[in-house]
Order: structure tokens, then sequence, then C-alpha cells
């Protein structure tokens, strides 16, 4: 069985050769064969995931790890980096649904960008970032993770500026990228202080070394606050979330696959990953990553209460979902990440699918004040949308419910106000869901009649363009073509039942706990309670998602209260931290930039341009003895030559 | 006898020598040279270089000078030198100095080496009693063998040098020819 | 009795005599026939030492002397040629284009 489980270098494989054959040959296919070559190339790569992960499982539990290395990579003195693939259940858990909803949203794709000019560049983006991501995923070190790590946050970045003609994709883009810089900074940091500390990058040598030396904590500490760092920019926690926002200017199977599903999980992964570090840390810092989460959780929720922009709403909510992923890592729950990340994945590529397939049917307009009465219209995309909503809301039995479940519980066990915050966390989630889709497929249409004007003042989100009063939008809402539709489909089949993955009921259920057990190290926590109060906690956590979902349907059906008293401007601004960044870097941050420019420009130019300067004086004086004489040159020649006979017979030591 | 021969020789080399450096014609130049030639494989031959002796006669003396000859006679640059100016300042005082260093220190060395003046005796007794071969095979028997590399890449020199030769004295349209026509500057080009 | 020193200090006066000849003329043919007698004085010196010491080598070098000395005059005289087809009557005072 071994030999399926050496098949690991093929995942990475098939979307590099999809890259480089779109890259020699994308034009010359076009669409929409460029993209069937993409999906199919995805394709291939699910299915030696998949063969991989049988071969993972004919392992014993403890022999499931396999590090395969192809090649020696840098190797320098006593920094040795191999190109080498990890194959263990944490990676491959992680590859299975990278590459399944990659496929599924390469899929997606064809249909949504029928008719782009740049029809086989979006692909090449879209497989390029896929094999990034299983990179850094099946990377057997941190130099491999961080070059995946650099490679989808350059993917993400070139999606997100895909339609870069317009400045405002460009720009965001461009934000997307700085802020991930400092991010990665933090991950460079953090991999210098653990070569310093480990001598090595290597994951299973890290790892070795702190259990059979053990680690100081505080350099534990530190190596894990700067990754919490690096993993806060690529996962988009408070302070470094605000890019994924404006992230949304990409197409919508960007936002899907990159900002929902795969890449903004990366932070999460790489926390999990690094558990025996974690576990060596000083206790505050464990809670340093929970509240981070939590404060993200519940900021992004409140923010996405106030939200119009149907994909700003989705983005909040993937930044506040992301933040319940981090709590889990921080209160020691890392099955209950992986579990929430994998039907995460599910249910918001599902969302921002569906999102896509509104937006395409409502010929690009984004904003759900213009929407409403859609269900009837797009019949297939309501449906799954609907699957998904229930999941996020956390309405048992969908999967949505089993995972935010298992983490609320750990929060119970951890503290008893994170377990409230996160609780409140959840309503909001339920709440904000309900208001999106009430707004988006039910009640009257907004869409032909021009009556969204007057809700238009309501509250203007920072970032989406003004509804166009004088206009009254005349629209034919259309079903999307049936490669949109088949990946909705399969999605919300997943959406319903990816609860079975991780039973709560006893432990044989718990799948997926006992299968990530090998990649933990016995670092997972244990709940400190019984199963009564377990069940009482579900049942609390029940009772608030459901009612959120009828506070909202109470405030945007009955209209009981009026919806812009919610909608806070507060909130639709995103709490202003926009802002304060801005007005931090245009005052102080800018005068700090024109001083260092000064500095360059007087000191480190002054010394390059004196060095020129002297150089090219020195030139001019020494011209003088190129004569173009070719007798003075024989002269001096032939004095050179007497110069070193003297100098010959001087050392002859007579 | 050697030594008749060798002041004979010496005198007519140095006086060769100079006849090429004072002589104000470059054909004098050039048959002053072909003097110190003959007095150099004389001198050769004084020295058991028989072999050495003959090519100095035939390559420099028969193929050298005539080309040298030769292309005066094709440039017509026989006219006469004026030396009595020097256009370099400091040129001929400084080519004085050298010449003195050259000369002065290349004796001293020979005096003052701790070796002392070598061959003290007669330079009688060819090198051929070791070999008991005559010299020209003496010279192929290391020149075929321990030096066939740089033989050989003489061989490709000597190519080279002619097929260089060829191309830089090749006729090549005149720049007035070609600014005329402009268009027939590409046809110029590959006469 | 004539001994080596005798053929060297002749070889020395001849390459000093070449030298001096190559600084002073401006004829660029007659600084090349300079140049030959400077080759010359080392070929003595060469067979005189290579006979002083008892070894062959000195002969051969002197061949391959006499090899590139013939390979240098033909590109010598072809520069020359080329030189005298663009510029007539040039010496080598007024080749100085390549003043700095």
């Amino acid at each position: 069985m071994s030999t399926l489980v050496d098949l690991v270098w093929l995942i990475p494989a098939f979307p590099l050769a999809g890259v480089l054959i779109l890259m020699a040959l994308g034009r010359r296919l076009g669409e929409p064969r460029a993209g069937w070559l993409a999906t199919a190339m995805m394709g291939g790569s699910f299915i030696a995931t998949l063969l991989v992960f049988i071969g993972l499982v004919g392992h014993e539990g403890d022999e499931r790890e396999t590090v395969l290395t192809l090649f020696e990579w840098v190797p320098a003195g006593k920094l040795a980096v191999d190109i080498g693939f990890l194959a263990d259940p944490l990676s491959i858990t992680m590859a299975l649904f990278v590459t399944g909803v990659g496929a599924l949203i390469h899929l997606y794709s064809i249909g949504y960008m029928h008719g782009d000019a740049d029809f086989s560049r979006f692909f090449i983006y879209l497989n390029l970032f896929a094999f990034s991501m299983l990179m850094l995923v099946l990377g057997d070190n941190l130099l491999l993770t961080f070059l995946g790590w650099e490679g989808v946050g350059a993917c993400s970045y070139l999606l997100i500026s895909f339609w870069f003609t317009d400045e405002a994709n460009a720009s965001a883009g461009k934000k997307a990228f700085v802020t991930n810089r400092v991010g990665d900074w933090g991950f460079l940091v953090a991999m210098f202080l653990a070569f310093l500390t480990f001598g090595s990058l290597q994951y299973g040598e890290i790892f070795f070394d702190v259990e059979s030396n053990g680690v100081a904590a505080g350099t534990a500490s530190a190596i894990v606050v700067l990754l919490l760092v690096g993993a806060a920019g690529k996962s988009a926690q408070f302070p470094l979330h605000i890019w994924l926002p404006d992230a949304m200017a990409g197409p919508t199977p960007v936002s899907a696959l990159i900002h929902a599903a795969t890449m903004v999980t990366a932070g999460v992964y790489l926390l999990t990953r690094m558990n025996p570090i974690i576990a060596e840390a000083h206790g505050w810092v464990p809670d340093l990553i929970m509240w981070v989460g939590l404060g993200t959780a519940l900021m992004a929720a409140t923010i996405a209460v106030a939200q119009n922009d149907i994909k700003k709403v989705l983005a909040y909510s993937t930044v506040s979902q992301l933040g319940f992923m981090f709590v889990a890592v921080g209160s020691g729950a890392y099955v209950a990440a992986i579990f929430h990340m994998v039907t995460h994945a599910f249910f918001k590529a599902l969302l921002f699918l569906g999102a896509g397939s509104v937006i395409h049917g409502m010929d690009g307009d984004q904003d759900i004040r213009r929407y409403g009465g859609l269900a009837r219209l797009l019949p297939i995309t309501s449906m799954t949308f609907v699957a998904g909503w229930l999941a996020i809301a956390g309405v048992p039995p969908f999967s949505g419910f089993w995972s935010k479940d298992e983490i609320l519980a750990y929060a119970y066990g951890e503290n008893k106000v994170l377990w409230v915050l996160l609780l409140a966390t959840a309503i909001l989630t339920a709440f904000y869901m309900t208001r999106l889709v009430l707004m988006t497929f039910f009640g009257p249409p907004r869409w032909i009649s021009g009556d969204a004007a007057g809700d238009v003042e309501a509250g203007d989100a920072v970032g989406t363009a003004a509804p166009d009063k004088a206009a009254p939008p005349h629209r034919h809402p259309h079903e999307s073509p049936w490669t949109m539709t088949i990946p909705l489909v399969v999605l919300a089949g997943l959406a319903m039942v990816a609860g079975v993955f991780n039973l709560p009921f006893t432990s044989d259920v718990h799948f997926l706990g006992n299968w990530l057990k090998p990649s933990l190290f016995g670092n997972e926590g244990h709940l400190p309670f019984g199963g009564g109060t377990q069940w009482v906690l579900a049942l609390v956590a029940i009772v608030g998602s459901l009612g959120g979902v009828s506070a909202g349907a109470a405030v945007y059906i009955r209209r009981r209260i009026d919806p812009a008293r919610i909608e806070h401007p507060f909130l639709a601004r995103a709490w202003r931290i926009d802002e304060i960044v801005t007005n931090f870097m245009g005052g102080p941050g800018r005068r700090a930039f024109e001083r260092t420019t000064q500095f360059d420009e007087q000191v480190v130019d002054g010394a390059v341009n004196a060095t020129g300067t002297l150089i090219r004086r020195a030139g001019s004086r020494l011209r003088v003895s190129q004569s173009g004489l070719v007798r003075s040159y024989a002269l001096g020649i032939a004095i050179g030559a007497v110069a070193l006979l003297a100098w010959f017979i001087s050392r002859a030591g007579f | 006898m050697e030594t008749a021969v060798f002041i004979v020789c010496a005198a007519i080399v140095l006086a060769g020598a100079l006849g090429v450096v004072l002589a104000r014609n470059p054909v004098h130049a050039a048959l002053s040279l072909v003097g110190t030639l003959f007095g150099m494989a004389v001198l050769f031959l004084n020295l058991e270089a028989h072999f050495l002796a003959a090519v100095q006669i035939i390559v420099y003396a028969g193929a050298i000078v005539v080309l040298f000859l030769f292309v005066i006679m094709l440039l017509g640059v026989d006219r006469l030198e004026d030396l009595s100016v020097e256009p370099i300042t400091g040129q001929r005082v400084l080519a004085a100095i050298v010449g003195l260093g050259t000369f002065g220190l290349a004796v001293a060395f020979l005096v003052t080496s701790d070796i002392g003046l070598p061959g003290q005796e007669a330079l009688t007794g060819p090198i051929t009693d070791q070999y008991q071969y005559s010299n020209l095979r003496q010279i192929a028997d290391v020149l075929f063998t321990k030096y066939v590399y740089a033989f050989e890449a003489t061989a490709a020199l000597l190519t080279i040098s002619v097929v260089g030769a060829v191309v830089m004295s090749r006729r090549i349209a005149r720049a007035d020819q070609a600014q005329e026509a402009p268009e027939s500057q590409e046809a110029a080009g590959d006469d | 009795m004539v001994t080596a020193s005798w053929y060297l200090i002749l070889a020395a006066g001849l390459f000093t005599i070449g030298a001096v000849g190559l600084l002073v003329r401006r004829n660029p043919l007659i600084m090349f026939m300079c140049v030959e007698l400077m080759l010359n004085a080392v070929n003595l010196t060469f067979i005189t030492f290579g006979r002083e010491l008892g070894d062959i080598g000195g002969q051969v070098s002197v061949f391959f002397v006499l090899v590139v000395a013939a390979a240098e005059v033909v590109v010598g005289l072809a520069i020359v040629v080329a030189i005298n087809r663009r510029r007539p009557q040039a010496t080598a005072d007024d080749l100085s284009v390549l003043r700095g």
C-alpha cells in the first residue's frame, strides 16, 4: 500500500503541468478548452489525493506519516532544505478539500468566466494558485510551506486585480499584497528563529527535537507569536483583516476558492501544524490566539450585519468564521478547527458560488438592496444557497452546526466569558445570513421598479458603489448554465452532510478526530466536562441559531424594527478601521517614510554618487595619459621592463 | 678561429642593427636588416645550431625581409624620414635612458650574478656529444614528442594569421563611393 | 677564447639598439624591423644558454619564436597595408585617433 502514498508528488504536479501547458498554449486553446484543461488537471490532482488518502488509511495509526523527498533544494552548510512532501492525515485532509473544492470551482469558472477576454490567463492563475496551495499544505519543511505561502499570496494578488483596468481592483490587489507582507514578515522571522533554535526547518526534525530535548518556553512563545502574525495576515485576523473585504474585487470564483475555502485557512493550518511548539509556549500564547480569534469573529460579524454588497457580507462572514477557527486553535481544539475549516470550505464556497450565480443572473449587480424575490427565477441557486445559509447559521443537522458546536463546547471549557461572546457571534452570524438570504431571494423584487431608492441612503458601505438612483434597474434574472449549477449542487450536498465526518456522540464516530490524531502528537485538548453538559450546550447553540434566524426574519420580513437602526453607519464602515489605518499611515507613518526617504537620498545615495563622482574625476585626470601615440605606449612598456629588470637584479641576492 | 668569426659577425650584426635604426630610407633599413640576419646565422653556426642557421637564412632573410621590401615597394613609402625632429617631447631622452638601462642592467646582471660570468671555458665541444645525433634530429625528437601540442598550435596560429591578413588587406569599397550610392552598399560589402 | 658572456653581451647590445629604434623611429615598417632585431637578440640568448646548459630546448624555443615572428610580420604588414590604403604615408604618430 505504501506505493499509493508515494504518489503524493502527483498532487501538485497536475496543476503545475496545467500552468505550463496553459502558459504555452493557453491562447491557442482558447475558450472553453483552456478551462476544461485546467479543470481536468484539478480533477487529476483530486484523484491523486484520493489515492494517497486510501494509501494512508491502509497504514496503522502511527505510521500514517510519510516523507517523500524529491531532491535537495538548498544545501547551504547547516541549512539543508529539500523539496519534500509530507503526507500525513493533516496535510492530506487539507489537500483533499483543496483539490476537491478547487476542482468544483474550476468547473464553475468555465461558466462564470464565459466571454472574458482573458479566459486562459484566468485559468493559468487558478492552476498556479492550486499548485502553490498544495505546496504550502504538502511541504515537509517551513521553507517549502513559505514558498507556497508566498505563491498563494502572489496568485491572490494577481486574481484580485484580475480585471486590472479598473483602478479600484488594482488597488485592492495592492492592499491585499501589502497587508500580507506584514504577516509574511512574522512568518519569516519565526522561520529564522526556528532555524536558530532547532537547526532545521523540517517539521519532522523540529518536532523530534522538541520531543527529545524540549525547548525554552520563551523561545517557543516567540516563534508562535510571530507565526500568529503571519497567520493573522493570511487568514485575515484583526488587525490584518482589512484586505479580505477589498479582495472581493476579484472574480467571484476567486473569492470562493482563495478568499473563502482554501488560502485564508492557511494560517489555521500553519498553527495546527506547529501544535507541538504551541504546546511548549507560555500559557498566555494560546490565550492570545483565542482572543484574537474571538475579537475578529465578533467584530466581523457585527460589520457583516450592515453590509449591502452581497460579496462583502460573505467576506466579513469569512473573517468571522476564521475567527472561530482561531478560537478553536487557541483552546487546543485543533480537530474542531480543522473540522470547521472543512465544513466552512464547503458551505462558504457554496455561498460564494451561489452569490456569483446571482451576480451572473443580475448582470453584475452586487447590491442586495436591488435584489429580492429571486427564489422563483433562480431555483437551483436559491435552493443550494438556502442549504449554505442553514449550514453557516448552525441549524442542525447541517454541517456548520456540528463544527461550530464543537468549537463552542471547547470555548465553554476554556472560559465562560469567551463562550458567551462566541455564542453571541454565532447568533449574529445566523442573523446576518438570514438578512442576506431574505433580501436576496425573498420579499418583493426591487429590481424592476425603482423603489430601492428609498433604502439607499440608509447605510452606504465603504467601497460599495452608490446605487444608481437615476435609472431603476431593469433586469432579466436567469439561471446559470450547468457548469455553474453542478458545483453548487455538489457543494450543497456536502454542506448538508459534512457533519458526519466528526460526530460528537461517541469517540468511534469522532472520525476526523481519530484520523488526525497522529498529526497532533497528543496536544489535542480535552473537554473538562461530561456528555450532559455537552447536550445542554448544544441545545443552547441551537436555540441561539434559531433565535438569530427568527430575529432576522422579524426585522427583514415583518419589519418589526427599522433595519436602519441596526445597520449603523459605524458598522457599515467596518468600525472605521480602514480610516484609522489611513490616518495613521497618512500622518505619523508618512512622516516616518519621508524621513527614511531623506536618509536614503542624502546618506545612501550620497555615498553612491560620491563614489561615482570621485571615479569620474580621477578618470578625467588620467585620460591625459592616453595620448593615442603608439610610441609613447611603447616607451611605457620599455620603462616598465627596465624597472622589472632592476627589481629582479636587486632581488637576485648576489 | 672561433674568436675571429665571432668578432667579424658581431661587427656585422651591430652595424646592420645600427643601419636599421639610423637609415632614413626604409629600403636601406631593410637591406641593413639582411646583414644583421646573415651575421646572426653565422653566429648560430658557431653555436652548433645548424638547423636554425638554415632557417634563419630561409625564413628571415629569404621570406620576411622580402616581404618587407615588397610592402615598401607596393605602398611607395620609400620616402625619407626626417630624423632631426622629434614630435613627442622627451621621447628621445627617455629612449636613451631606457637603452642605457637595458644594456647596463643586463651586463650588470651578467657581471655580478653569483654564478659569475657564465661559460668561462670556450664554447667548444658540440651538444651532440651527449646524444650522438645530428642537430636536426635532436630538435625533431623533442619537437614531435614533448612540444607536439605547441607545434600543432603554431600551425593553427599561422593559418589564422594568413586568414587575418587576407581579411584585413581585402579591398573594401571606399567610403565616398558608398555615400554616393547607398543602395549599392550591401553589394559592395559582399565584394 | 669566446665565452658565453660575449654572446650574451652582444645580444644585449642588439636588443638595446632594437628597443631604442622602436622608440625613436616613426615609420611603422622600420618599427617592425626593430622588433625583428629584438627578437633576434632574444634568439641568440636562447641558443647561447641552450648550448651552455647542454639543452636542446633552447633551440626549440627559437624555432617557435621564428614561427611566431613570421605570423606577426604577416599580420603586422597587413595592418600597415590597410592603414596606408586609408591614410597614405601615415607615420605611427599620425595614428592617434584613440586619444583619450
